[in-house]
């Protein structure tokens, strides 16, 4: 048992929804009680979606379970065949029907549908959200495929060049509800096609059962998300021979990388080399004076695997900034985001408690947090600021413009995401020194939040690490002085000194902290 | 009873379930911690219906059942054990815990009693243990809190004092507004239950008059009536009319001149008229459908027809008690369709048949309705927002005239007529 008083990660059944109701004629009879209805809110009111996810629940309560609820699984099965239409059925249970196993799934096939039904078994007491999706891609491909004799032994990633057709691929991975999928789509596929690239099929995200059974039609494989994508990527491998990218092209060096990749794959000769690198302004941007101050800012970087590890990269070789925390609540990506931490010099941290996250965060006293939306809360309460950089999903990151995180635009939305909140640290800055001007209206903390007035959010326990009581810890006493001269310290890092100064004074045995003090802390740590 | 047309249905359904109602209770009673034993599911409904983040650390949350506690009932019995030390050595300002019972609690029958008896014996004196359930195999929505009041009441201690007792969660401010008119026509021992700490539980008896706020406490009702308590019949207090009629019937119970009452609501209820004209405005003749969800549908109806002049299509509820709802029942006009339970894709097809300008629903089909060009109000609003009482009138009014009125707007200057 596990006390969890917020989750990064839903149930596996609700991975299966996201596949779900991504694609087209399909339709997943979810054995469930009614109140797993909240599910559907997800999608209508994060995505906005302006259909309901192709979910039937068959709603069975109490007083069923003494009776046949077997029986109810074919009604709603039926009812649903007859009204929906799928193609392809998907059908599973969750948590609680998982207990009272009726096996729906088999029930479903003994009925004697001529469309392929996809039975999904998803551990529901020891497996998570992105881990259902994987699985329920992979099932859905591999019963749809199965329909479809296997023509080919091995497909031969460069076969397009006797086949007398451009090359093209596959798009994997991408699901409503993940990060910022919508438009990384559109972006890889500009980029694929400014190669000479076509795109076979685009899946879940957009595709119907029938584009399924076409996806031994492309040469290779993208799998633009591991959490999603992998192990459907393997299986086609192992059975077909296709062979998958592994880059993730999120940054500018990883969109290289990424593209280079899909040229070795498929023998492609890459023209444009040189053209890439002018593709996107964040080089530029990075380069231009104004950007010196970003050198060896401290960033601590939590969320979904495949984010935080490309998340890493760009803010240490791309911006300059010095990592300083890294971690994940994905398990299945652990040990990949591990070896990133391991490059970095730093331990990665690998956790479903958001109140870890916290605690490390305020360890790490960064000037920067790159995070989930939560991670966005609790930097705020640490007057830390923060840019969102993985799923859960939160209303705010399902934009009207377009935003993606990967390709050359992906690196200009993030240059401009996770440089704007520093410039507000600084505009902070120099509230706090004018502060006391008569121009000076309060609550003027633009990088906290939206709004000038403070939202009910800023009460439940906001207060900056600076004004922590300075005479809290141990036996170490602040004099006037060494007060008067921390306070002239920026606020970002004041945090920081304050903390270092002390432990210099608990190590050298003093007694007091003098400004003097401070300053020989100063020049010890520099 | 009036002549309106019942009508029952079962199928797939679009309701939340009742460990959705702790996001009210918990701001009730910010010295109470609700502890769900469920699953990751039910982790993540809670934290989807509550918008979590905004918590430091929320005082409600899930001990979530692992395939090890599934394995041994006799093992989950420990672990909630070493979940709620953990939980009470963090939070010690915790006063009363309630451990809640969910769909897959239900299932395998974790006898959640027996551990709270345990629990409270350990920690006497420090924090009280009660349970409850709010699944959604037994309970819809806002039944949590019929499940949560019910299992406080042996914690109630006896009085013969005469006193009015609001039950059901209500705002705080609307709380006092209703305790100033109690005052005014001279009812002056007037409690609420729950109470805002939880340790502040009202004493009851054979004197107390139960004044109910909502119409979703079945069980808290019958189980006062069972401690002595006289349960007043009146309808809810929704709008001017509902209001009126409940603060009567509570003079009534209390042998309180009618003429006194009206002294003082008179003028309260010709300003909340004024106050309402403008939306009825908006909301007059046009046809309403309401989707089964809060429970508080048939009240709505009542008020939304009678005061702001809208026809009603179908009035759909969870469930209908119909001893709980004789009054508002009455008040309806003939022929009023009433659907108990759901089949949501037969209810849809209703929906789109019958045209409606406004439907209330869940917030999983609101977007939905609204991309096919039917306004829609969100039900969940209902429980959070200020709405009872005769001064909140045109608050609640203007939650329906809202959409319209916005409707209005973008469609008059919508690209497609440029």
């Amino acid at each position: 048992m596990e006390l969890t008083l917020w989750t990064y990660e839903g149930p596996p059944h609700v991975g299966a929804m996201r596949v779900a109701s991504s694609m087209k004629d399909i339709h997943y009879v979810l054995h469930a009680p009614q109140g797993d209805t909240y599910a559907d809110l997800l999608f209508t009111m994060i995505e906005r979606r302006g259909q309901r996810p192709p979910v039937t629940y068959t709603t069975f309560q109490a007083r069923d379970l003494g009776g046949d609820t077997a029986e109810l699984v074919k009604r709603n099965i039926t009812e649903a065949v007859e009204r929906f239409k799928p193609k392809t059925l998907l059908v599973g249970e969750s948590c609680t029907a998982e207990l009272i196993q009726d096996q729906p799934g088999a029930l479903a096939k003994g009925m004697g549908f001529d469309i392929p039904i996809v039975n999904l078994e998803l551990p529901a007491y020891s497996k998570k959200e992105n881990w259902g999706a994987s699985e329920t891609f992979y099932q859905i491909i591999r019963t749809l495929l199965k329909y479809k004799p296997n023509e080919i032994e091995k497909i031969n990633p460069q076969r397009w060049k006797s086949l007398g057709r451009r090359p093209k691929v596959n798009i994997l991975g991408p699901t409503l509800l993940g990060f910022r999928c919508r438009d990384d789509v559109i972006e890889i596929q500009r980029i694929l096609s400014e190669q000479g690239i076509d795109t076979n099929v685009v899946a879940p995200l957009s595709s119907s059962p029938d584009d399924i059974t076409r996806l031994t039609d492309a040469d290779i494989n993208i799998c633009l998300y591991h959490e999603i994508a992998e192990t459907s990527c393997e299986w086609l491998k192992r059975n077909y021979g296709m062979e998958y990218t592994t880059t993730i092209p999120i940054g500018i060096k990883n969109t290289i990388n990424f593209i280079n990749e899909v040229h070795e794959k498929l023998d492609l000769p890459l023209t444009n080399k040189k053209e890439l690198e002018h593709k996107s302004k964040l080089p530029w941007y990075s380069k231009s004076i104004d950007s010196n101050y970003l050198t060896g800012k401290r960033v601590f970087i939590f969320g979904d695997g495949t984010h935080v590890i490309s998340a890493a990269k760009i803010a240490k070789d791309e911006l300059g900034f010095e990592v300083v925390g890294l971690g994940t609540y994905s398990r299945e990506m652990a040990r990949q985001v591990r070896a990133a931490a391991k490059d970095l010099n730093i331990e990665a941290l690998i956790t479903n408690s958001y109140l870890e996250v916290e605690d490390a965060m305020k360890k790490a006293s960064p000037e920067l947090v790159l995070g989930t939306q939560m991670e966005r809360h609790s930097a705020k309460r640490l007057g830390i600021p923060c840019s969102v950089i993985s799923t859960p999903m939160h209303v705010q990151d399902v934009p009207a413009r377009y935003s993606p995180q990967m390709g050359w635009e992906g690196a200009n939305v993030i240059f401009d995401d996770w440089v704007h909140p520093l410039m507000m640290g600084l505009e902070e800055h120099l509230i706090d020194m004018f502060k006391h001007d008569f121009e000076f209206v309060d609550g003027h903390q633009s990088h906290l939040g939206h709004t000038a007035t403070k939202g009910p959010e800023n009460k439940e326990d906001e207060h900056e690490p600076s004004n922590v009581s300075i005479q809290k810890k141990g036996s170490v006493l602040w004099t006037d002085s060494g007060k008067a001269e921390l306070t002239k310290v920026p606020f970002f890092v004041r945090g920081k000194v304050k903390s270092n100064t002390e432990k210099y004074a608990l190590s050298k045995g003093l007694p007091e902290i003098s400004d003097e003090t401070l300053y020989d802390a100063k020049a010890y740590f520099s | 009873m009036s002549n309106v047309d019942f009508n029952k249905e079962t199928g797939p359904r679009e309701v939340f379930c009742g460990l959705t109602s702790i996001v009210w209770l918990h701001r009730r009673m910010p010295d109470a911690f609700f502890l769900v034993v469920g699953s990751r599911t039910c982790a993540h409904l809670i934290q989807s219906a509550a918008g979590v983040m905004i918590f430091a650390e929320p005082r409600f949350g899930t001990a979530i059942l692992e395939e090890k506690d599934l394995a041994g009932l006799a093992d989950a019995h420990e672990e909630l054990d070493r979940v709620v030390n953990d939980l009470i050595s963090r939070r010690p300002e915790i006063k009363t815990l309630f451990l809640v019972g969910s769909c897959p609690s239900e299932v395998i029958k974790l006898d959640l009693a027996t551990v709270a008896e345990k629990l409270n014996t350990r920690f006497l004196g420090q924090v009280r243990f009660v349970n409850y359930s709010g699944s959604g195999i037994e309970t819809t929505f806002t039944q949590g809190e019929d499940g949560a009041l019910k299992a406080l009441l042996p914690l109630m201690e006896s009085t013969d004092d005469e006193k009015l007792l609001l039950v059901g969660t209500i705002a705080n401010n609307v709380e006092d507004r209703f305790k100033k008119i109690f005052n005014n026509i001279g009812i002056t021992n007037v409690e609420s239950f729950p109470p805002r700490q939880s340790t502040e539980l009202p004493k009851i008896g054979k004197n107390t008059k139960v004044l109910l706020t909502q119409p979703y406490l079945s069980d808290t009702a019958r189980d006062l009536k069972h401690r002595g308590c006289e349960i007043i019949q009146a309808p809810f207090p929704l709008g001017v009319e509902g209001s009126t009629k409940w603060v009567l019937a509570a003079a009534d119970a209390f042998k309180i001149p009618e003429l006194k009452v009206h002294e003082v609501i008179a003028p309260l209820a010709n300003r909340a008229r004024q106050a309402l004209e403008k939306h009825t405005e908006i909301l007059r003749g046009k046809k309403l459908f309401l989707l089964p969800e809060s429970q508080l549908e048939i009240s709505l109806a009542r008020f939304l027809h009678n005061e702001c002049e809208m026809e009603l299509v179908e009035v759909g509820t969870p469930y209908l008690n119909k001893d709980l709802m004789e009054q508002e029942l009455n008040l309806l006009p003939d022929d009023t369709k009433i659907v108990e339970g759901q089949h949501v894709e037969k209810q849809l097809d209703r929906v789109r048949a019958s045209n409606p300008d406004l439907v209330v629903c869940g917030m999983g089909l609101a977007n939905p309705l609204e991309a096919e060009g039917i306004s829609t109000k969100w039900s969940i609003e209902m429980v959070f927002s200020p709405i009872h009482g005769i001064d909140q009138a045109a608050d609640l009014a203007e939650l329906f005239s809202r959409p319209l009125k916005r409707n209005q707007i973008l469609t008059s200057k919508s690209l497609a007529t440029f």
